[in-house]
């Protein structure tokens, strides 16, 4: 073991601590610290102060090291920002695909270096705009598509070889994923030159964001025919972004969404090894992971290396992977929407600026920065520009890009990983004795250990003892007023006449044939994807598709925990 | 009669899966001692109305962070009173922007509660407002 202090200077250290504590209980007898307890957004007991003895325990080679060298904790590239910036990718979709693709080609004029897709809530569930259950919902949330022919529309003018798109999509994955395969065709680019991410991440939606249509087993069987169809197909493509955003959004604490998330990896890691027969190192390249970048600025930086170490454990141990590869956690991260106002909504563009530099400082690859007023709406261009613009200067006046992992070698940084990092292993640990993670939600564990921590912090604010500025200190009576994007009638219209016009005029025939090629196959159990590319590219509707889907797998209903 | 305690049904209309508020909500009211159903996410109008005539309820607390609010709370108060159980209270609380609390009003929401208000405000109003249905009678 190499310790990081020679025993001479823990020794001194220790005495003038202990000279200097005595000084510091002297004069906290008379004026004491402005609170008993200091702790982190997460009620993690923070101390007064860090030295070497905090850190005493590290081994310098195996729980620091080097950037781009096994663990990981300095970052997964040798150059870090100085070789290359994080991808400036800034989630959006509003109104219908045109809407969408003006404002993805005003980003991209801006500065914007990879796409990133909302979708409205009925795509997201696997709805038609034309189904009861859309009434009010299109294109609100993001943008709506029912068919190939709307895909194609979202994408006109993006060249699919160059630019990577990500899509945050989940239940219907794997029909999202087949428009942007067929579009790619029709653009003739071969599919090993496409690149992006589908979030494909149904363990957290039972979990946290609640986005899910089939039970647990089917869901996993969907994930791991797109990582199987990936890695033969669509090399380049991040077959799942592991997310631990929409966990944290939830409530959970920091180090519930580092454990859940990790754990959630391992179950899609094992699910694929074992129902596909796969190897780690033939799929584990592409699996990238999604954090949230909370308000709470050392805690997250500390998130980010834990993770960043324990996954590249787990990876090269537990699942015995060979290549360094697959021992990278390659994550995207953003800013956490729950930290936001909708008082004094100009503070968010403050707040988002914190978040962010953290996202930084932990080594993020690419990054979304919120716009302030995403607590009422979807963001308008000029507040979507202020939040772009917060990335661009952090990169490129602040400086803090000079330099890989800057923080490291702080006492109370490395000793917030090293807590973090025990404190997610505790919690693997647990789901892991409860046979899983698939085991662990259905007893509503994770559901359960999140509800109560969003319940405690609800609680902290309530009685003042964590401070949300503007709104339970610092309060004006007076509105700020801020421009609100308001998505209009006409974009449900549109939709619905367009969908009634793709129906109208597409080969009927055709389309059934896809959709019972698509069931076969679902209930011979082979991998869906080629039958699915085939029902988009005969126009068969994203309800349609999944309505199969729901036929042969059944139907997946909210326990309701609380 | 009226010795049962207040039950209020906390529900999510449509599609959204944003349910923080929800829940701790539902948590909040019950810890204040009343009685509470939670729907959970993804309920259509028809069906939170069904479980709330089934469950007997005195408040139906709307929760939607889609932007699909003007759709979907007044609808819940119309199958209401199709059902003619239009004195069961309806409230609402999510992202709704200010200048659609008077459409909701006018619609039959009698009070739009959004983020950042104090559990105990919420509580307070349901005490001074809404009583237990039997008692009306």
């Amino acid at each position: 073991m190499l310790k990081y202090f020679a025993e001479e200077l823990l020794n001194k250290c220790s005495s003038l601590r202990k000279k200097w504590e005595d000084e510091v209980k002297k004069l906290i007898a008379k004026r004491p610290e402005r609170k008993e307890r200091f702790s982190t957004v997460s009620d993690h007991e923070i101390k007064r102060l860090y030295t070497p003895e905090d850190i005493k325990d590290l081994d310098f080679e195996k729980d620091i090291g080097f950037p781009g060298q096994y663990p990981y904790t300095r970052g997964i590239h040798h150059t870090g920002y100085r070789g290359r910036i994080w991808t400036y990718r800034m989630f959006s979709g509003l109104g219908t695909a045109k809407d969408t693709n003006e404002r993805w080609h005003l980003l991209l004029k801006e500065g914007q270096t990879g796409l990133s897709t909302a979708f409205d809530f009925p795509t997201l569930m696997g709805y038609d705009s034309d189904s009861p259950r859309s009434a009010g919902e299109v294109g609100k949330c993001g943008v709506a598509i029912d068919t190939l022919e709307d895909f194609l529309v979202l994408v006109d003018g993006i060249p699919l070889g160059e630019v990577t798109t990500s899509m945050t999509i989940n239940p219907p994955a794997t029909v999202m994923w087949s428009m942007y395969i067929a579009c790619a065709k029709k653009q003739g680019v071969p599919l090993d030159k496409i690149g992006g991410t589908i979030q494909n991440d149904m363990l957290k939606e039972f979990i946290a964001q609640k986005t899910f249509m089939l039970p647990p087993e089917p869901s996993m069987k969907l994930i791991s025919d797109t990582i199987e169809f990936g890695t033969k197909y669509v090399p380049k493509w991040n077959t799942i972004s592991i997310s631990g955003y929409h966990i944290r959004e939830a409530g959970s604490t920091a180090v519930q969404e580092l454990a859940f998330t990790l754990r959630d990896g391992m179950e899609y890691v094992e699910h694929a090894m074992k129902t596909k027969k796969l190897d780690p190192d033939e799929f584990a390249p592409r699996l990238s992971f999604f954090f949230n970048s909370h308000i709470d600025f050392f805690e997250e930086i500390c998130k980010m290396r834990a993770a960043r170490k324990i996954w590249a454990h787990v990876m090269r141990y537990r699942y015995k992977a060979k290549n360094p590869r697959s021992w990278w956690m390659r994550f995207h991260t953003q800013t956490a929407g729950c930290s936001l106002t909708a008082q004094q909504p100009y503070n968010n563009v403050v707040r988002t600026a914190v978040e962010a530099l953290a996202a930084v400082l932990g080594g993020t690859q690419s990054l979304h920065t919120n716009s302030l007023d995403e607590v009422y709406c979807l963001p308008t261009e000029h507040a979507v520009q202020i939040a772009l613009r917060t990335q661009q200067i952090i990169a490129e006046e602040t400086g803090v890009a000079n330099t890989i992992d800057p923080l490291a070698g702080s006492y109370f940084v490395e000793k917030l990983t090293k807590e973090m990092e025990e404190a997610a292993w505790e919690y693997i640990e647990k789901i892991d004795n409860m046979g899983g993670m698939l085991a662990a939600i259905e007893q509503g564990y994770p559901q359960m250990e999140i509800a109560n921590a969003a319940y405690k912090f609800q609680q902290q604010v309530e009685n003042g003892e964590k401070v949300v500025v503007g709104v339970n200190k610092y309060v004006t009576e007076e509105l700020q007023e801020i421009p609100i994007l308001e998505i209009d009638e006409r974009v449900e219209k549109e939709q619905l006449k367009r969908l009634e016009e793709v129906k109208r005029r597409r080969d009927d025939k055709a389309v059934k044939k896809a959709l019972d090629n698509l069931r076969n196959a679902c209930k011979k159990d082979e991998n869906v994807m080629p039958y699915c590319i085939e029902a988009v590219e005969a126009l068969a509707t994203e309800q349609e598709i999944c309505d199969v889907y729901r036929e042969v797998y059944g139907v997946y209903r909210d326990p309701g925990f609380f | 009669m009226a010795n049962r305690k207040l039950r209020i049904m906390v529900a999510k209309p449509g599609l959204d899966g944003h349910d923080r508020g929800a829940r701790i909500l539902a948590r909040f009211f019950r810890d204040s001692g009343y009685e509470v159903i939670y729907t959970g996410c993804h309920q259509t109008p028809e069906q939170i109305v069904e479980a709330a005539l089934q469950e007997d309820v005195d408040l139906i607390g709307l929760s939607c962070l889609s932007g699909a609010h003007k759709e979907l709370f007044p609808k819940v108060v119309k199958l209401l009173k199709e059902k003619g159980a239009d004195d069961i209270v309806v409230i609402g609380g999510g992202i709704i922007p200010e200048q659609d609390f008077q459409y909701l009003y006018d619609h039959g929401i009698k009070a739009v509660f959004t983020p950042g208000t104090p559990l105990e405000e919420i509580k307070k109003w349901i005490d001074e407002n809404v009583k237990v249905r039997e008692e009306l009678v």
